[in-house]
């Protein structure tokens, strides 16, 4: 603990979640083992499309080791796997945890093995004969939608599982009426998540018919929910632990096919089960993220000031609709395209897609980094078009700081936001002004470097229940949070959220302290365990946790607050409206030495022959919150990249960002979310993308294939800055932070390329920019 | 076909019996229970299972439990000394080095290595020792500093760094 003095909110406290975790001492899913434990291996189709004709399951029963081996028509028992959306004219099918009929991606369960040893297992795995029909493949989103191409789930008779349209505005005025009109074909290609930590499951089945299961989750109660329901448990009968989680970043926001077959086999055989990933395994069989082609054409008059934006795209879902796939690029993306600017006409239509590939859904950002890509480098294009400035076309078009709240065309209801500010801030941060100085310096070296602006706004906060439902989430938006102060003083916190590295003990533990008038340190928060939490958590995705859950935590603190005033009124024979709270005591105003102690004041609650007639005993209280609006955070990076046009080698050379998440808690949790996100959505700019081929093979199918951001490819100090608009939707003035690095950086660095490739000619390059790709993208133009 | 191996794990002499085909990282998780020691991929690139033999960092999942016969091997259980952190240790909490913390273990014993051979390690020194270290969370912004920080003051108390460059 660093900080000595209150309030503790905006103190870089130390986190009370490391002592553990830098001794090894965290407990993290495949740590643990029951006693009795047997495993389970998964057998995955090795095509990409096939009718499953004939499965033989004899020689890998008698291997040794082997408890039983079942295919999906063993274990339909298991139900289906959740999609808990609901979007109009949605298709969907039934969606088990192993395919029975034909799989419809490499990777796709079709059998599985349990055995007394993980290695066990996985041997007999190989040992399942399984007889494949092979079919024609298609793996390209659009192309899926052309008639003759292979159709996925025969029951709906086509690829398209959604057509989702927003409009506002006069389109046909704005593009008639505009100057000039640039057009592109925007793609953010498809990435694989990359949680350090493997997805794993164990699940022990207890007395009385009840299963304890740990695993890797963002979001524990849903697993519990959807495991009883399935199963037919009562809901009391399944507890699901999240231990420490080792990362997410969406690919962890999943009710999926082990978490379900696993639950079902161990209450089947009456033995834990457990089941680890392998890497690879994970990268077919755990959710991938983005994968959107989107053409954009953006109209605006002369003086860049943008009249309409027209846009249409095709997401690729991949082979099945998983927990929350049909609303990240529908609702979290169409939603936020218009960003920071005044867009008074807008069109936009998504089909979504069914193809031979594993399944997307959220990844870190979820539609939104796609969104703010869009346009941000259709800003440039402008730009580019009408000879203007990148941070003039933004400041000509953006909301200015008087306007809140203020209604996009697209209907959010943005709660408030300075974008001037943080641009300001960011550009005199990257000293923008002495950028062509730069660039001459660089071209003198034979290299050629450039500049790129992203002005984002995000959305946080999901959600309000009301604004769920009516966008199709199929639950609620809320967040709970229990706070028990013992008769002694100590005070746990539950909290519904289920954070895997967010650093949630800390926050809300400043939270509360400053509730209180104590330290942090005499806090203890607990978290993902639905046996432990308050009815219902939501968990921890879409930078909800503090605008939702910190917010939830915060009034179970004031509720508490109010009654420890109350007791304290009336211990000091005080009228409660000539008393105060402060300092860790209740005090008569003008009085401080007439005080009574939270100490003694919470004993007595316990006590409880002195606290005013009427009142309950006891000093607990559970809070559910339910937001009354999204929060909208905001802000400027700005990268730098030298290329090597012999090499087409891009190096990131200096990165500024300024952001406003309004008030912050922990600045220094804030700058970690910050960083990892930044690089992040670096990653998916220069290095990271999932290559299929002709026959729906991952190619990029391991860590060796699969760039994931390295500590020497960024070998600069990333440059923070922030702002602080304080949010109206909630008391603290939060907004969130967990997602916005990667929302703003992946089209600041490829402005930036674009901005240094401009020298030699070329307009356009696709994700993710590699040398091979740059190098060419030069070629060509000189050719 | 067993074999009996005898190996030095944190100071402890431990001799078992094991499969020649099980990996050193599953000897040390299964067998000793020492799960500080983690496993994130299958192919040698995330790092999350590095620990120190006979003081060189080394991927635990590449190496066979009977290769370790007769080494000396340090996990991340065994960084801190009579209940005071190893200075990298310290430096990754102070420094906001770690968010989810799986990728931690790993990350300080890689550190741990490099700092024994270059007890002032530049910061790109520092970058290119980790390459083979993974981490998804914090943008390695923070831990190149806490590696930064821990070198300072090791150097700062040269007894301990004696005593750290000899594990």
């Amino acid at each position: 603990m660093t900080a000595t003095q209150t309030p503790y909110i905006g103190q870089r406290v130390q986190r009370k979640e490391d002592p553990k975790l830098i001794r090894g001492e965290g407990t993290y899913t495949d740590d643990v083992t029951p006693a009795g434990t047997v495993y389970m291996a998964l057998v995955r189709s090795p095509h990409a499309h096939a009718r499953i004709r004939k499965i033989d399951t004899s020689r890998a029963k008698r291997a040794p080791g082997v408890v039983t081996v079942l295919t999906g028509a063993d274990t339909a028992a298991t139900g289906p796997l959740p999609c808990f959306i609901t979007l109009p004219d949605l298709k969907t099918t039934k969606h088990f945890p192993l395919a029975s009929d034909k799989a419809r991606y490499a990777g796709d369960g079709v059998a599985v093995v349990v055995a007394d040893s993980r290695r066990a297992a996985r041997s007999a795995a190989a040992l399942v004969d399984v007889e494949y029909e092979p079919l024609p493949v298609v793996t390209d989103a659009r192309a899926a939608t052309k008639p003759g191409a292979p159709i996925l789930h025969d029951d709906i008779g086509t690829n398209v599982a959604y057509v989702y349209p927003v409009k506002g505005g006069d389109i046909d005025k704005a593009f008639r009426e505009a100057d000039v009109v640039v057009k592109h074909t925007v793609k953010n290609q498809r990435l694989i998540p990359n949680a350090i930590e493997p997805r794993s499951i164990v699940v022990r089945p207890d007395e009385g018919g009840a299963l304890t299961i740990w695993t890797t989750t963002q979001i524990p109660h849903f697993v519990q929910l959807i495991t009883s329901l399935n199963l037919g448990l009562s809901q009391n009968k399944v507890r699901v632990i999240a231990p420490e989680v080792g990362g997410g970043f969406g690919s962890k926001l999943n009710v999926y096919a082990e978490e379900l077959l696993a639950a079902w086999l161990a209450k089947t055989l009456g033995k834990p089960v457990k089941w680890t990933e392998e890497r690879r395994e994970g990268y077919l069989a755990t959710i991938h993220g983005r994968d959107i082609v989107e053409d954009v054409e953006l109209a605006a008059k002369k003086d860049g000031t943008i009249t309409g934006l027209r846009i249409r795209g095709t997401a690729n879902l991949g082979a099945y609709l998983q927990a929350f796939t049909p609303v990240i690029e529908t609702v979290l993306h169409i939603f936020i395209v218009p960003g920071a600017y005044r867009i008074p006409a807008f069109d936009c239509e998504i089909v979504g897609v069914h193809t031979n590939t594993t399944p997307t859904d959220a990844y870190r950002g979820a539609g939104r980094p796609e969104a703010t890509y869009l346009i941000e480098t259709s800003m440039n294009l402008l730009a580019r078009e009408l000879g203007m400035d990148q941070a003039e076309i933004r400041r000509k078009n953006f909301v200015p700081k008087d306007a809140f709240p203020y209604t996009t065309i697209t209907t959010l209801a943005y709660d408030s936001g300075n974008y001037d500010g943080t641009l300001d801030r960011a550009l005199a941060m990257a000293d923008y002004a002495g950028f062509p100085k730069r660039r001459d310096e660089a071209k003198a070296r034979g290299k050629l470097r450039g500049i790129g602006l992203s002005s984002y706004v995000e959305i946080c906060g999901l959600a309000p229940s009301k604004a769920n439902h009516a966008l199709g989430v199929g639950w609620g938006g809320y967040e709970s949070a229990r706070i028990r102060v013992h008769p002694t003083g100590a005070v746990q916190v539950w909290t519904g959220t289920s954070p895997h590295g967010q650093g949630h003990e800390t926050s809300w533990s400043q939270i509360v302290a400053d509730a209180f008038g104590i330290s942090p340190d005499d806090v203890e928060v607990r978290h993902g365990d639905t046996l432990e939490a308050p009815g219902m958590g939501v968990g921890t995705f879409g930078s909800r946790s503090l605008a939702v859950g910190g917010v939830a935590v915060h009034k179970a603190a004031e509720k508490l607050r109010e009654k420890i005033r109350l007791i304290g009124a009336h211990m000091l024979e005080a009228s409660p409206d000539d008393v105060v709270f402060e300092g860790g005591k209740v005090h008569v105003k003008g009085v401080p030495e007439r005080a009574k102690a939270f100490g003694e004041i919470v004993f007595q609650s316990y006590l409880a022959f002195n606290i005013p007639d009427g009142m309950e005993p006891g000093m607990d209280s559970t809070v559910y919150y339910d937001p009354s609006n999204f929060t909208f955070p905001f802000g400027t990076h700005i990268a730098e990249v030298e290329i090597d046009p012999d090499t087409g080698t891009t190096q990131v050379v200096s990165y500024s960002a300024c952001d406003d998440c309004g008030v912050q808690i922990n600045p220094m949790i804030v700058e970690g979310q910050l960083h990892g996100g930044i690089v992040q959505g670096i990653g998916q700019a220069l290095y990271e993308g999932a290559v299929y081929d002709e026959n729906g093979q991952l190619v990029s199918g391991s860590m060796m294939e699969y760039d994931v951001p390295k500590a020497a490819d960024l070998p600069i100090r990333i440059q923070l800055d922030h702002t602080t608009t304080p949010s109206p939707v909630n008391p603290l003035g939060v907004k969130g932070i967990g997602e916005a690095g990667t929302i703003a950086s992946t089209p600041a660095v490829v402005n930036a390329a674009l901005d240094a490739l401009a020298a030699v000619g070329v307009t356009h390059i696709d994700m993710p920019l590699t040398p091979e790709r740059v190098w060419a993208a030069i070629q060509g133009v000189k050719r | 076909m067993r074999r009996a191996i005898t190996v030095v794990v944190n100071g402890t002499k431990q001799s078992r019996d094991v499969e020649v085909s099980q990996l050193l990282v599953e000897f040390l998780r299964d067998t000793l229970q020492l799960t500080g020691t983690h496993v994130g991929c299958d192919t040698s690139q995330c790092g999350a299972c590095t620990i120190l033999v006979d003081g060189k960092a080394t991927k635990a999942c590449t190496m066979l439990a009977v290769q370790a016969d007769g080494a000396q091997v340090t996990t991340i259980e065994g960084m801190a000394r009579n209940g005071e952190l190893h200075p990298l240790q310290a430096a990754f909490t102070k420094e906001h080095a770690l968010q989810c913390g799986f990728c931690t273990p790993g990350m300080i014993m890689t550190a741990a290595d490099l700092l024994a051979r270059k007890p002032r390690a530049t910061e790109d020194e520092i970058r290119h020792a980790l390459e083979g270290n993974l981490c998804r969370c914090t943008g390695y912004q923070n831990i190149v500093s806490a590696v930064k920080r821990a070198a300072d003051d090791m150097a700062a108390t040269p007894a301990r760094a004696t005593t750290e460059a000899r594990r």
